[in-house]
């Protein structure tokens, strides 16, 4: 593991489901080395916020881009190298308040990037205020109270999105969020991973998690019927059951193999486009 | 009628095809060795309204639009409406008599000759281009060795149909060939999409924006020969973050907007400035503010763009005015944004962008990549390398084994995010000695053209060096123009304005922009003449403002 760490001084708060994250994804970057993909072909990019620091604590080549666009850097990236796997890291704030439609457009054209969504259902690092994933009554310092607004369910979205590849882990149980994060990675296509994570600073959800999820097979993994009945299980607000795991799957051309089509050469000839000027 | 030097309008509605017969036109003096300059004039619709083009036509340089029109060609009456009293005393309306009524000018049966032929309606236009050619005494072989080029579907109809009007029509006079080759015939953008392609551009971003929007479809049309993917993506702001990507990625990436795009972009400028990642935007100007006048000129986004992007840096910004610099400059800025690893903004506006002008094809040869500065293997890489010039070299990930760490925060030397004081000073100050660099290197190319001499001096930049170049010419005047606007060229506008007596300062905005600019470097201006229609001057037009 020693060749993954940085010097960075860790800052997350005690307790924060970011540990289970970071210690997660470095079994399954010590995996997929090991399985043969060289280091340095792995890019981390991350948005703004606690979930981000991430790749100052992982020593892998990481691009920290700008709150809401990691993946559009991403894109960019993968666009440029696609030998390179490319995983984002980012936040519910960032991805699907700011960055909301750079999620659905990648999603949607199935850029072959990795989405990581670190969803502790608020801003944190701001201390504590609302997204576009918050239960409708959070108490915040932005909404005292209490938030007014219908939160996404974000594997929905994601489905309607177009997106080829949706799961569902959670911080704690790090076992199985690294056997998401490989299948995700091992995807090719566009693939979103929410993970579920407890913030103890301002929204501790550890106990009702905890309680609350449990491991779903969908037994029939390209079918979109069968995912959102799992996906529909949670409703971001209310009761009952939190399904985890790889709800849907199914393969189409990448884009990044489609746009380069016929690029690929590196021939360039000036002059005679020069000549069709005449 | 002086037969060495024509303006033509060839206009209709949107949707008669003027534009295409424009360059058709264009393309036969072409083909007779004379000089050409095409303005494009069109309103933003799709059907309708009324478009024009106006094609400049000498035996000498021709850099400017005219007001004076010699040939009028009408594809529908209200072209006749809206430029009848620009023709000089012997110029003559050509014009579509199936469907115009008017007693003057040559009309031409075009509809009927188009039925005739069996083409279809649009096809009239070919019909007054194939009178034209008679008319102005061409050969009909010259007339058809340009349509072989130019129609792409249904050429034998066309053929059939111009010669038709051709032969229906009395020739009154006789345009002979100059002797000298054609000249590729290129707009702005054309010319800054090839330049970018000879600095090494892989890949192309872009959300749909006139006028800067034909870069992407040229790139997208000619794949074949340029070999650059082009890109559309959801907006601007992921168009530049992709391309900052792209870039760190290793590969030369170019994106291109207008004013409202710009802005939109200005965050990752400041992204592209603080993980110094190189990145090449295309501002071209429409006339503003917010939407503004989509397809007409301006130059107002001059001291939004020096200063665009929050936060302490340099940006490269250039500023050519014709094709040939359009050509030049973007190779360069390309080289340069990869050699300072910076934020560079290409300022144009729509009469460069989308105005058609001849190319000098020898500069090809004079242009080429210019590598950056790459890490050499040796130590452990760091990306943020404490240079003594301020330039960390470069590595792109995957293709060395240590570690590229980018980023957007202030960061050490590995791009490992810091927030003491000593490291924030330390990385602010190996930015600012390369703020510094950039700046020698202004000062090493030619960052300042001038023209004649004279103490009487006309600062202008942009596309309106052209007319002041030909108005200077006549009235002996000095014209001064300044085509790197960032890091300033101040020694050189200095001794370009030695002796200068009088300045007067010709710009495209409201509120004279450049005389700000050149405010803060101790440069004033005697007079200003400005535009703001977004029309461009017109020889005639600045002349008799500089003389008022």
């Amino acid at each position: 593991m020693n060749e993954l760490e940085t010097k960075c001084p860790n800052t997350w708060c005690p307790g924060c489901g970011n540990f289970g994250i970071l210690m997660a994804i470095k079994q399954t970057i010590d995996e997929l080395i090991k399985r043969g993909t060289p280091k340095e072909k792995i890019v981390l990019v991350s948005d703004i916020g606690c979930n981000s620091k991430i790749v100052d604590y992982i020593n892998v080549n990481s691009f920290y881009s700008l709150h809401g666009r990691p993946i559009t850097t991403a894109e960019g990236i993968k666009l440029a190298n696609s030998d390179l796997r490319v995983i984002v890291f980012t936040g519910d704030g960032g991805t699907f308040n700011e960055g909301s439609s750079h999620f659905i457009h990648a999603a949607r054209r199935n850029a072959n990037i990795n989405v990581f969504l670190h969803n502790n259902r608020l801003f944190a690092l701001t201390t504590g205020q609302f997204t576009a994933v918050s239960p409708k009554g959070l108490k915040g310092k932005s909404t005292p109270e209490g938030n007014v607004e219908e939160p996404f369910n974000l594997p929905e979205l994601a489905m309607a999105a177009k997106a080829s590849f949706i799961a569902r882990g959670y911080s704690v149980k790090v076992d199985h969020l690294k056997k998401m994060m490989l299948e995700a990675i091992n995807h090719e296509g566009f693939s979103f991973l929410e993970i579920l994570q407890p913030c103890p600073s301002f929204f501790d959800t550890a106990k009702d998690y905890n309680e609350r999820t449990y491991e779903a097979i969908n037994p029939e993994i390209d079918s979109k019927e069968k995912a959102l009945g799992f996906i529909r299980e949670w409703n971001y607000n209310g009761e009952g059951k939190i399904p985890l795991g790889v709800f849907y799957k199914t393969e189409r051309l990448h884009y990044e193999e489609e746009i380069n089509k016929g690029t690929e050469d590196n021939k360039v000839d000036i002059k005679k486009c020069l000549a069709t000027h005449l | 009628m002086n037969n060495k030097e024509f303006s033509i309008i060839v206009g209709g509605a949107a949707g008669q095809g003027s534009r295409k017969a424009g360059l058709i036109i264009a393309k036969l003096f072409n083909e007779l060795g004379y000089n050409i300059f095409i303005h494009e004039d069109y309103q933003s619709l799709i059907k309708g309204g009324h478009n024009f083009s106006k094609i400049m036509v000498s035996d000498k340089e021709v850099l400017c639009e005219r007001d004076k029109v010699e040939f009028l060609l009408a594809l529908d009456k209200n072209t006749i409406v809206q430029h009848e009293s620009r023709l000089t005393s012997d110029g003559k309306i050509v014009f579509n008599k199936d469907k115009i009524d008017f007693d003057k000018g040559i009309g031409v049966a075009a509809e009927t000759i188009t039925k005739e032929a069996g083409g279809i309606p649009i096809m009239s236009n070919t019909a007054l281009i194939g009178a034209l050619a008679k008319i102005i005494g061409v050969d009909f072989s010259v007339l058809s060795n340009v349509l072989e080029k130019e129609i792409k579907k249904e050429l034998e109809k066309n053929k059939d149909v111009a010669k038709r009007a051709y032969d229906s029509v009395e020739s009154l006079m006789k345009v002979e060939a100059t002797g000298k080759n054609p000249k590729p015939l290129l707009t702005g953008n054309e010319a800054i999409a090839l330049g970018a392609v000879s600095a090494g551009l892989e890949k192309y971003i872009a959300y749909p924006m006139t006028p800067a929007t034909s870069v992407l479809h040229y790139l997208a049309d000619h794949k074949e020969e340029l070999n650059v993917a082009t890109i559309q993506m959801e907006d601007e702001i992921s168009v530049v973050n992709m391309a900052i990507g792209s870039a760190y990625a290793g590969k030369r990436t170019m994106v291109g907007t207008s004013g409202g795009g710009f802005a939109l972009m200005t965050e990752a400028i400041s992204l592209s400035a603080m993980s110094e990642t190189p990145l090449v935007i295309i501002n071209s100007q429409r006339t503003g503010p917010a939407t503004g006048v989509p397809t007409y000129s301006g130059q107002s986004d001059l001291l939004f763009t020096l200063a665009s992007g929050h936060g302490d840096f340099t940006r490269f910004i250039i500023a050519p005015s014709d094709v040939n610099e359009a050509f030049i400059w973007s190779n360069k800025i390309m080289n340069l944004a990869w050699k300072y690893q910076t934020p560079a903004i290409l300022l144009v506006d729509k009469e460069l962008s989308e105005n058609t002008f001849p190319f000098d094809e020898t500069l090809i040869n004079s242009v080429k990549k210019e590598e950056g500065l790459m890490f050499d293997g040796n130590g452990e890489y760091s990306r943020y390398k404490n240079a003594e010039n301020g330039i960390s070299p470069m590595a792109f990930p995957g293709e060395i084994r240590d570690t590229v760490k980018s980023t957007s925060y202030e960061h050490d030397e590995k791009g490992i995010t810091v927030e003491d004081a000593l490291s924030i000073i330390l990385m602010q100050e190996k930015r600012l000695r390369k703020f510094k660099e950039m700046e020698k290197e202004v000062d090493n190319l030619k960052a300042v053209k001038t023209y004649g001499k004279g103490s009487k001096v006309i600062i202008c930049w942009g596309s309106n060096k052209g007319v002041s170049r030909e108005v200077g010419e006549k009235l002996g005047m000095k014209v001064v123009q300044p085509i790197i606007l960032q890091p300033f060229p101040t020694k050189q506008m200095q001794k370009a304005l030695e002796g200068a007596e009088e300045i007067i300062l010709v710009e495209s905005n409201a509120t004279a922009q450049m005389e700000h600019v050149l405010n803060s470097y101790g440069i004033k201006v005697d007079r200003k003449i400005l535009k703001y229609d977004g029309r461009p001057f017109t020889l005639e037009e600045l002349e008799s403002k500089i003389k008022e």
